[in-house]
Formats: C-alpha cells, sequence, structure tokens
C-alpha cells in the first residue's frame, strides 16, 4: 500500500501514485480509476487533496472525467508518462548517480562497468 | 455550512494569559488541524467558540451571529472535549439520545454502526469504558451529531494504532458524505497532516499563523553538511533553528528549497509539517 508520507506535496505523491498504477498496468486505458471519494478514505488524506492531484492529472490529459459516471484513464496516457518518466530519468538517476560516485571516487569506466554487469545480470532473469 | 469568525479574543485565567488578541477565521467545510504546545490555549479557544467558556474580550461571530450566549448559534457547534460532558452513569447509546436531543440531524444509525467497527458495547455505561473506549465513544458522537461545525480536543487520546487509524479513515468518509467544519486539535501531527487542508498554529495565546498545510511545508528546509560550509551558506539567510553534532551541523533555513540554490557538498531537504511546527514554536 502506498504511503504518502514523504516530503512533497500529497497531492502531488498522489499524482505520481495513479501515473505508477497507469504505468505498471493497474490502471489500464480506458478504464476506471477509483473515486477521490475513495482514495481520500483509503489513503486517509484530505479529499480535497486528492482532488488537486486528480486534477494535475486532468489538466495533462493523463485521466478524463466522465460526467456522472467517474474518472477513466485516457488513452495513449502511458505512453505520455513512460516519455516523461525518460526525460526525468537523467535528473533524477544519472545527476544522482555521478554525484554519489565521485563522493566514493568511482571512476567513470567502472560505473559503465557496474551498469553494463546490471543490464545482463536483468536480461538474464 | 458554517464560518467561525473570531475576533480579538482574550482569555485570563488570574494572572496568567491563555489567549491574547486571537483572531482567525475557520471557513466552511474545510478540515483545520489546530496546533500548539501544551498550554499555548487550543483547549481555551474551542471551549470558547463551544460556549463552554467565555471569554474576557472580543466575540465569537458564527454565520454572521455573535455566539456568545446565542442557543441558535451554539446549536451549529458540537465539542469533543478531552472532559466528559455527559452523566457518567449514562450508557453510550444514552449519550447519543440525549446528544440527539440538541442536534436535530443526529444520525443515529451511522453511530450504531460505527461503535460496531470499533466493537465498543453501547449497552455499557459511559463510567464503565476504558480510557480509550471513551474517546471513541465520544468521538463516534461527534461523528454523528450533524452538526455543520464539529470540534475535535484530543480526539484520539489513548487510543491504540489500530483505532487511530480507523478514526481518520472515518473523519476523510464522513466529511466526504457530509462536508462540515471540522476543527482537530492534536499533538499527532504527522499523522494527521495528511487529513488537515489548514492548519492554525498558535503559541503562547497568540496565532502563529494559519495556512494551507502545502503552503507551510514550503515555508521551511534544513541543510546540512560541515559546519562551516553550512554557516557560510546561511549567511544572510533568515533561520529558524538548527542542530550541530561535532563538525556536522543542520540549520533550518526558512523560504522555499526550489528557489535555494544548494552548493556542492551540501545536502538539503524538504521539512514536514511537524519538523516545521517544532522549530516555530521552539521558545
Amino acid at each position: 500500500m502506498a504511503n504518502f508520507d514523504g516530503e512533497k506535496p500529497i497531492y502531488i505523491q498522489m499524482a505520481e501514485w495513479i501515473e505508477e498504477n497507469i504505468l505498471t498496468g493497474v490502471f489500464p486505458e480506458e478504464t476506471q480509476i477509483p473515486s477521490t471519494t475513495e482514495i481520500s478514505a483509503m489513503y486517509r488524506i484530505n479529499p480535497a487533496t486528492a482532488l488537486k492531484g486528480v486534477n494535475i492529472l486532468v489538466d495533462k490529459e493523463i485521466i478524463y472525467k466522465k460526467r456522472g459516471l467517474g474518472m477513466f484513464v485516457c488513452s495513449g496516457a502511458e505512453q505520455k508518462i513512460r516519455s516523461e518518466r525518460k526525460q526525468e530519468f537523467c535528473d533524477k538517476y544519472i545527476k544522482s548517480l555521478i554525484s554519489e560516485a565521485t563522493k566514493l571516487g568511482i571512476t567513470k569506466n567502472e560505473i559503465i562497468n557496474m551498469i553494463e554487469k546490471g543490464c545482463d545480470g536483468n536480461e538474464h532473469n | 455550512m458554517s464560518t467561525i469568525e473570531i475576533r480579538d479574543l482574550t482569555k485570563n485565567y488570574g494572572k496568567t494569559t491563555a489567549l491574547s488578541n486571537v483572531s482567525v477565521t475557520f471557513k466552511e467545510n474545510c478540515i483545520y488541524g489546530l496546533l500548539g504546545r501544551n498550554g499555548a490555549g487550543k483547549s481555551t479557544l474551542l471551549n470558547i467558540i463551544s460556549g463552554r467558556t467565555f471569554a474576557d474580550s472580543g466575540e465569537v461571530i458564527i454565520d454572521g451571529v455573535n455566539a456568545t450566549g446565542n442557543d441558535s448559534a451554539l446549536c451549529k457547534v458540537h465539542l469533543m472535549s478531552e472532559q466528559l460532558l455527559y452523566n457518567p452513569s449514562l450508557k453510550v447509546k444514552d449519550m447519543f439520545k440525549t446528544a440527539s436531543f440538541y442536534y436535530p440531524d443526529f444520525d443515529m444509525e451511522y453511530a450504531m454502526k460505527l461503535c460496531s467497527e470499533y466493537e465498543l458495547d453501547t449497552n455499557r455505561k459511559l463510567s464503565k469504558l476504558s480510557t480509550g473506549y471513551r474517546t471513541i465513544a465520544k468521538a463516534v458522537n461527534a461523528l454523528a451529531c450533524g452538526a455543520p461545525i464539529v470540534l475535535f480536543d484530543e480526539p484520539v487520546l489513548g487510543l491504540d494504532a489500530n483505532h487511530r487509524d480507523l478514526f481518520y479513515k472515518h473523519v476523510v468518509n464522513r466529511y466526504s458524505e457530509r462536508p462540515a467544519t471540522y476543527v482537530i486539535s492534536t499533538h499527532l501531527i504527522e499523522e494527521t497532516a495528511g487529513i488537515i487542508e489548514r492548519a492554525v498554529i498558535i503559541k503562547k495565546g497568540e496565532v502563529l499563523f494559519d495556512k494551507d498545510t502545502d503552503e507551510i511545508r514550503s515555508m521551511g528546509y534544513s541543510v546540512s553538511g560541515k559546519a562551516a560550509d553550512v554557516d557560510e551558506f546561511a549567511k544572510g539567510k533568515e533561520l529558524m533553528g538548527g542542530d550541530a553534532l561535532g563538525g556536522l551541523k543542520t540549520l533550518y533555513v526558512k523560504g522555499s528549497l526550489e528557489n535555494a540554490d544548494i552548493p556542492e557538498g551540501l545536502s538539503a531537504e524538504p521539512m514536514n509539517l511537524q519538523n516545521i511546527f517544532i522549530q516555530l514554536t521552539n521558545s
């Protein structure tokens, strides 16, 4: 179960949680996602906060509201999230990886070796 | 749908000032956290709003009407107090009945449903309940009362983690179904941080501020690293506090982390609501 107790504002964590679920196929495209009431009760967060999180995704055209029915995942949402996350990947992981490696005195070649090893290990699985 | 407007409220107990010129507005259908250290004046404020005690000066205005001594205004307010405001020889279900005389929208079916979720026997007398279950009985009473303004003074006192979690779920559920103005006074800031939309922080009888919780989170951040580097970075910046351990130093800096240019070698983190509360209310 997700826990919205990180340092980021809760509405952003909630939007990211929905995106994560779309990306992993928990909420497939063109299917309904839980209502803000259900989400806020489940995770004990203020309904206004949940609504704020949902509205971010409506603005990004990741989800849409069907009047009287609820909220649905837009078609193409998964691809949209994936390409956005790819862009963030460099900032979020590569930069922090390099800064940590510099602290530990790991050279560029060593990093590349480690990445290759890691990727190979993943492929075998 | 009700609004509470508090204007210049002052209350002294003998030589002790409990509230000093407090002015704050609780807007309708919003969940507020009323946060403050022990003795800050939280309970006094709630007691005055609900007409249980009187202010020395100032006004409480509910939906535009001065509430002091005004029964129809006070009927819009329910206080779940730390003290038991009912006759302890009453059974739990009779407490609900009594409450339903004062609050015409009292939802008996809902109250009974909650009691069964908490496994609270409604045939037991209030005096025979454990501290935790007495709190639960009062909390259920407050959630079911149907008043447009519900004040919770330490609503989870003596509750175990499971019951606290259940209570937070009920607050959110009830609020979604029947929006009302909730004011929750609590010391368990971390647990309630997700539920409250706005926080009113009081310190020594005065309102420090009244802000959206998201806004409070962006009020400050912590910077740590080598003491000399941290001090260099903090030059000219407004600080909330800090800690030092050997050569390591952490400072709490006012301002938004997003606009801060953190130098190499220092690590910066956003502060959560509880952390900001602690820094701002340390004496």
